[in-house]
Order: C-alpha cells, then structure tokens, then sequence
C-alpha cells in the first residue's frame, strides 16, 4: 500500500504547478476565456510540446501509459487553476475513445497529430431527451449505397467550436436506449449539413449544440465494428468521470483554501469571521468533504489503473462521481456564503471556482445518477 | 500509488483469518451475531486466547509483550477482528493506560501493572468525565490532597464504561486550584477496592447500564500511584487522547453491518410482493452509505499511509472521529427502517448477556431500534464531534 507519488509523477505535478504558477493567473486565464477560441492556441503548442498531450494514452499507441494516477495529478492541478484549454475534451474524451474504438490505420493517422497538438476533437455523445443515458442514443446512422448518412442532434459538445473532427455517436440499430447498435463516427465539423451553435459554458469552458441533417459520410468514417461501441464508450466515460473528479477535488481545496484566508482577514463586530464558531464548523465540514472527495477519488483512479473488472472499475468511477457531487455541492455553496456579497461578484477568482465545480457536479451525471447506478452494480454483483 | 497489499501482508491477513476462524469461539460468535451482549468473563476468555497468541496488545511495542506491527498490520487484524465480530480487546487498559504507563510511568509502575493488563488479568476503567465536566474536560473537581506518603481523593466521575467489572480506574484529579485549571490536574491510578469507592449503574434509554458513575469519599491513595509528575496530568492525558487513533472510524464494524444490511435487504418483503432492495429510495440510501464507507476507509488508509512513511497522526485524525461515527448512526437508523415493526419491541434483556430465550422474530434483525438508541452515544463520546470540529477548524486550518 502506497499513496505517495512516484517520481514521473511528482515531475508531472510540478511541471503542471509550474505552468500554472507563471503563466495562468487568474486575468491572464479570464482574458483566454473571453478570446475568440476560447482557449490559447499557444498553451496549446506548450502542451504538446511538455508531453501533457500524450499522458492519457498507452505506450502502444505512442503515449506516456494512459495511467488514471497520472491524469488525476494533472487535472488536480487545472482544477485549482480552471484552467480551459479543451484538455478533458478533446484528449482525455474524444483521444481515448479514439484509441478504445479506432483500426490501427485510423489511430495512426489522427494519434499522432492529437498528441502533437495539432489536432483538436470534440465528442458528440449527449442528446437533448439522454439525460446522463450513454446508451440513449436517438441521432440515427443508416447505411445508402456504401454510404452512411446521419440525422439527429448533439447537445454539450465540449470543444465542439474549435474542434476540426467530431466523435459522434449515433444508432445503427435497436431501440432508443439500448446498448446494442451504437456506433461512432468520424465527422469532419466543416462537413455538409453540419450546423454548430457555438456558446460558453458555466465553467468558461466552449461547447455547442450540433445538428446533423442528413450528413454523408464513408463507411470508412467509422470508428469499430458496426453498432459495438457502447462497452468502449462507458469505459472511457468512467474514465473521464475519475478525470473530472480530481479536477474538483483540485478546485475544492483552491474553495476552502480561499475561503479560510478570507475569514481570517474579514472583519466585523470587530473579531476576524474567522473567530465566530458558527463559521469554523462550516469550514472544519468543507475540510471533511475536501479530504472525502480526494479520498474516493484516489481510490477510483487506483481501481482503474488495476486488473480489475470492468464492472467493479465502472462502480468505482460512480462512488466516486457521487461522493465528489456531493462534496461539490457543500463546498462550493459554502464558499460563496461564507464570503458573503463579495462572494457573489464576477469580479473575484471565488465566483468562477464555482461556477467551474457546478459544471463538474453535472458533467456525465450528477451524484444521485450515480448512486443509483452504484446501486444497480452492487445488486449485480 | 497502489493499494494493494504486499505478499507478506497477504500472507499474514491469511495468517489472521485461519486463526479468527479457528480460535474466536463458535458460541461467542452466534452470540455476537445476535446482537448480544458477551459477559465479562467471555470477553477476559478471548482476550486470554489473543493473548495466547501474542495478539492481545497490537499497538505495544514488542519489549513490553506486544506485537511490533506495522500500521499495515494493524489495519489487517482489526479490519479482520471486525468482520467476523470478534470484540477488540476492552481499551482501557490496552489501549488508553498502557501507552501512558510506557511513556511516563515509573520502572516500578511499568513492572505492576503492565504484564496484568496483557494478560487480561486486571479490568480498567476511565475516570475522566465528571458530572459537570464533559467536553470541558479540563473543568473537573474531583480532589486529590496529599497527606503524607497518600493522596486523599473526593469527588465523583461518570460515564465510567464498564466501571462495574473494573478492579482499578485511572483517574484525572485535580492537585492544584490555584493555577489555570489545566496545569492543576494528575494522573492518578486508584484501585476500585479501596474503602471510600462506590459506584452507582446508569441506565441509558437502551434499558442497558453499561455506564456508571463512581464515588470517591475520602478514599486514601498511595502517592506512589502517581503517574509521572504532580500537575502534569492534562498533558498525559492529552497524549493517551491523541495516541491511539486506530479504528476510531469503525471501518470493520461498519463494514460489516452494511453487508449485513445488504444481505437483510435483499430477503426481507418491502411489503408490495418485492424484496426491500427493489424499493429503489431504500436501496438509494443504502448505496450512500456504501459509497462514503468507501470514502472513509481510503481516508483512514491515506492516514495510515502518512503513518507509515513517520507523520505523526495529528489532527487530521479527528475527521476519522466525526465521520466515522456519524456513518455508523446512519447505518445504525438505517437498519431502524429496514426492520419496520421489529424494531419497536422494547426487550432489553433479548440483548443481555445470558438471554436463551428464542427471538421474538426469527430471521429478522431484533434489537435494532435498541442498537440505534444506545449509539447516539457515538457522536458525544470521545471528545464530542463538536469538539472534534473545534480541533479541525484551530489546528488544522488555524482559524
């Protein structure tokens, strides 16, 4: 049993902090967020060029290990700095469906480009009526002539505004929401009959809302065998979820951290807030979550990185999704309460870790979603 | 980063297993399966047969009789003892006064009492809390004045756990009123017997008096059972506080009640011609639970960790304190609904040590509503989880 980092990954951590440190202070990541991309074409390249593209993949397909432990260390740290280059979407989403689902001739041709930080993808997995159903998939796929043509809509495409090839889900056959007759294609955003509606999201992040209208594509275009994508899809679902829990966790500890400094040095009725038992309970319970979230999400990322199977992998990922929500919830709403007015405005780093958790506690599912699907594998067992 | 165990740790969990199952008596279990409660002398005959084993002291070091284990194999042995329901050994002795007698007993001390607290020959108990001195511990009264080569104590104590089987008490006493009341206290070791000690049960609502409050009426004391210096008892006290963290989360025994649980929900009717699992809140809530045991256990596995590697365990640990025992409530009520109806007999003595008579609802957790009642005790005592937020919120986040 060890929980210390190893070597490669406390290089990885202080290689993150650094970056962080220097050159992402709050107004310099502001004034990224409100540019045209919404991300830095810049940090991009540095990314690449730091190896950061590369960590979420196996050293088979040219990678750093595709460890959960690694990208937990790095998310960790975006988080505290909400960082909102499309990392989580166009990397650890959208490449490693890639590398799960792709023939070796597809990853060949997209990988390398991806992790040279050329290349940005964008994943089309929600639909308006899906909830948090992966397996709800209505936008349909059917097959003319050699050729595949799409109908349907994608809601929350992350990156999906700056993204040039979009992982799209859609239904080959079966019914709405079953398992069996899903597949992924590969869509070019510039493609006919591809309509992107481009907005900002609450953690500052870009997505869109993407209409397919009977868009042609080869039979090249699609990623695995014929309506088998789901199992690939779940599994790195979960995968992203872990991602995303230690990028809360991240921005969780940056919430009770800002928020103890600030009672301390707030003043009324003339004692620090900090002194008033009422306020040193909250924060003594936002530290409880802080240390619960980091645990569970430790102990998830640990599970994925093990021979495990995927059924236990999957209620980790869930039992952590859920407790970090929850975690979220207390934290984040306390924080803001706890500052009071000064809390609430734009202008203060405090309000946008918020608003950034808030857009985590939602993403793949939110933690009453998960407890059940928790509960649903454990009564499997 | 792993959490796996090491080969030699597997071999020994391998190792603790054969022997619960071979030594921890089949009519203790049945009995602790049954939710009732062992007797004295069956709690000295399981101590006796751990100590057999050189199992009965896991955290003294291996000079005075104890195991030498790393923390590893503490968490592997209590989470073991936990799972079968094998009572760990009662920790006033073991676990509260023998650390204190090592640290700062006298050679002669440490020769008296230690070996008898191993063998489980000598029951302690604990005099700290006073009837108006609860989580301001440092408020107690009771008096302890010299005359001559003794002590002359008055006053009382109260919550005393088991004080009704005990042969001695350690005792918190104060030795000087004239200074802040912290740096007035001793540490003084009373043996039961003495003339001037009585007790008085306390029954709490659970019908059961595990509790008792002590008398001191002009009872002599050796001066030679002082612990360490006159006016220095608080900070004893403080290190015996802070000493012993391990299984204050109640990781084994929670686990073991949620699988319990799970096992119970699954063939009990929920009334509507399913089982309770299939009512989707009841198995919602039951899953909770299950997902924040597994968020305390790595939080305690995290600790242990910084344990290991030579952190002291600090104060972080009082998080362990609060939501380890505020799981365990939840499970405890919990288990209230699950069993309905049957958990509203109040039959205190179904659960008393030598009951034979049959359950009232065989199959059927019973005692339940009784198990909840009597582990609202959970969050106060201890240090009260009020008083745990208090340490957080000073020591960890200097507020």
């Amino acid at each position: 049993m060890d929980f210390s980092y190893s070597e490669e990954q406390q290089m990885l951590k202080e290689s993150v902090g650094k970056f962080v440190q220097q050159q992402y202070d709050f107004d310099t990541r502001n004034r990224i967020a409100a540019g045209g991309t919404g991300y830095s074409e810049e940090n991009w390249k540095l990314f690449a060029e730091l190896g950061w593209l590369t960590v979420p993949f196996s050293e088979a397909d040219g990678g750093f290990g595709d460890s959960a432990v690694d990208l937990m260390v790095m998310m960790e740290e975006f988080g505290k700095a909400m960082l909102v280059e499309p990392y989580l979407a166009s990397v650890v989403l959208s490449g490693r469906l890639l590398a799960a689902l792709g023939s070796e001739r597809q990853k060949a041709e997209l990988l390398p480009m991806l992790m040279a930080g050329n290349l940005q993808l964008a994943c089309a997995w929600a639909e308006s009526g899906s909830r948090y159903n992966l397996a709800n998939v209505r936008l349909s796929a059917r097959s003319e002539g050699g050729r595949i043509i799409l109908d349907g809509t994608k809601v929350n495409v992350l990156n999906g505004p700056s993204a040039g090839k979009l992982l799209v889900t859609a239904r080959e056959s079966g019914g709405a929401a079953e398992r069996e007759g899903i597949s992924v294609f590969l869509v070019e955003r510039e493609a006919n009959g591809v309509h992107v509606r481009n907005y900002a999201n609450l953690d500052g992040g870009r997505a869109a809302k993407i209409t397919f209208s009977e868009v042609e594509i080869p039979e090249s275009a699609r990623l695995g065998a014929p309506g088998g994508a789901f199992e690939a899809l779940e599994q790195v679902v979960d995968h992203a979820t872990v991602a995303i829990c230690a990028q809360a966790v991240g921005a969780l500890d940056s919430l009770l951290q800002k928020t103890v400094e600030y009672s301390k040095t707030r003043k009324q009725f003339g004692a620090h807030i900090g002194s008033f038992q009422a306020l040193q309970h909250r924060m003594a319970d936002m530290f409880m979550e802080c240390q619960l979230a980091r645990s569970i999400t430790v102990m998830a990322a640990m599970q994925l990185d093990s021979s495990d199977s995927a059924h236990s992998k999957a209620a980790a990922a869930s039992a952590a999704k859920s407790r970090v929500g929850k975690a979220i919830r207390k934290v984040g709403q306390e924080a803001v309460q706890i500052h009071g007015g000064i809390g609430m405005t734009d202008e203060l780093d405090l309000a946008h870790l918020f608003r950034q958790v808030t857009g985590l506690e939602l993403l793949f599912g939110d933690a009453d979603f998960h407890t059940s699907r928790f509960a649903r594998l454990q009564a499997a067992v | 980063m792993n959490a796996d165990f090491a080969p030699e740790e597997l071999a020994f969990r391998e190792e603790v297993r054969e022997f619960l199952q071979n030594e921890f008596p089949a009519e203790l279990r049945e009995k602790v399966d049954a939710g009732i409660r062992l007797s004295k002398d069956e709690i000295v005959r399981w101590q006796k047969i751990l100590h057999e084993k050189g199992w009965a002291a896991p955290n003294w070091p291996v000079e005075y009789g104890g195991t030498g284990w790393t923390a590893t194999q503490k968490h592997i042995f209590a989470m073991e003892m936990g799972l079968i329901g094998a009572p760990e050994p009662v920790p006033f002795g073991i676990k509260m006064v023998a650390p204190v007698l090592m640290a700062y007993g006298s050679e002669e001390q440490k020769q008296r009492f230690l070996p008898d607290i191993l063998q489980s020959n000598v029951w302690w108990c604990q005099g700290y809390s006073e009837p108006n001195s609860g989580s301001d511990l440092a408020s107690l009264k009771t008096s302890a004045v010299r005359d001559g080569d003794d002590y002359i104590v008055n006053g009382s104590k109260t919550w005393n756990t088991y004080g009704q089987y005990a042969d001695w008490i350690f005792c918190l006493v104060r030795t000087d009123t004239t200074v802040k009341k912290q740096e007035g206290i001793s540490f003084l070791l009373i043996d039961m017997k003495s003339p001037g000690v009585s007790h008085q049960p306390i029954y709490l609502m659970d019908g059961h008096a595990e509790v008792n409050e002590i008398f001191f009426d002009d009872v002599r004391v050796p001066a030679a059972n002082l612990i360490g210096e006159e006016n220095k008892g608080w900070t004893y006290a403080k290190v015996l506080l802070t000493h012993e963290r391990t299984n204050i989360a109640l990781v084994p025994r929670s686990t073991r009640r949620l699988r319990a649980l799970r096992r119970a929900a699954a063939s009990l009717d929920d009334g509507f011609g399913g089982s309770l699992l299939d009512d989707p809140v009841f198995s919602h809530r039951l899953a909770n639970l299950e997902i924040e045991l597994k968020a305390l256990e790595y939080t305690e596995l995290r600790t242990l960790a910084s344990l290991s590697v030579g952190k002291s365990p600090g104060p972080e640990s009082s998080i362990l304190k609060i939501v380890g025992t505020e799981l365990a409530q939840r499970i405890d009520e919990l288990f209230v609904e699950l069993a309905a109806y049957h958990s509203l007999p109040y039959l205190p003595e179904q659960l008393e040590e030598g009951f034979q008579g049959a359950p009232l609802e065989p199959g059927i957790p019973s005692g339940q509503g009784l198990v909840y009642l009597n582990n609202r005790k959970l969050s106060i005592f201890g240090g009260s989880n009020e008083i745990q937020r208090n340490i957080i919120s000073k020591a960890v986040l200097g507020l």
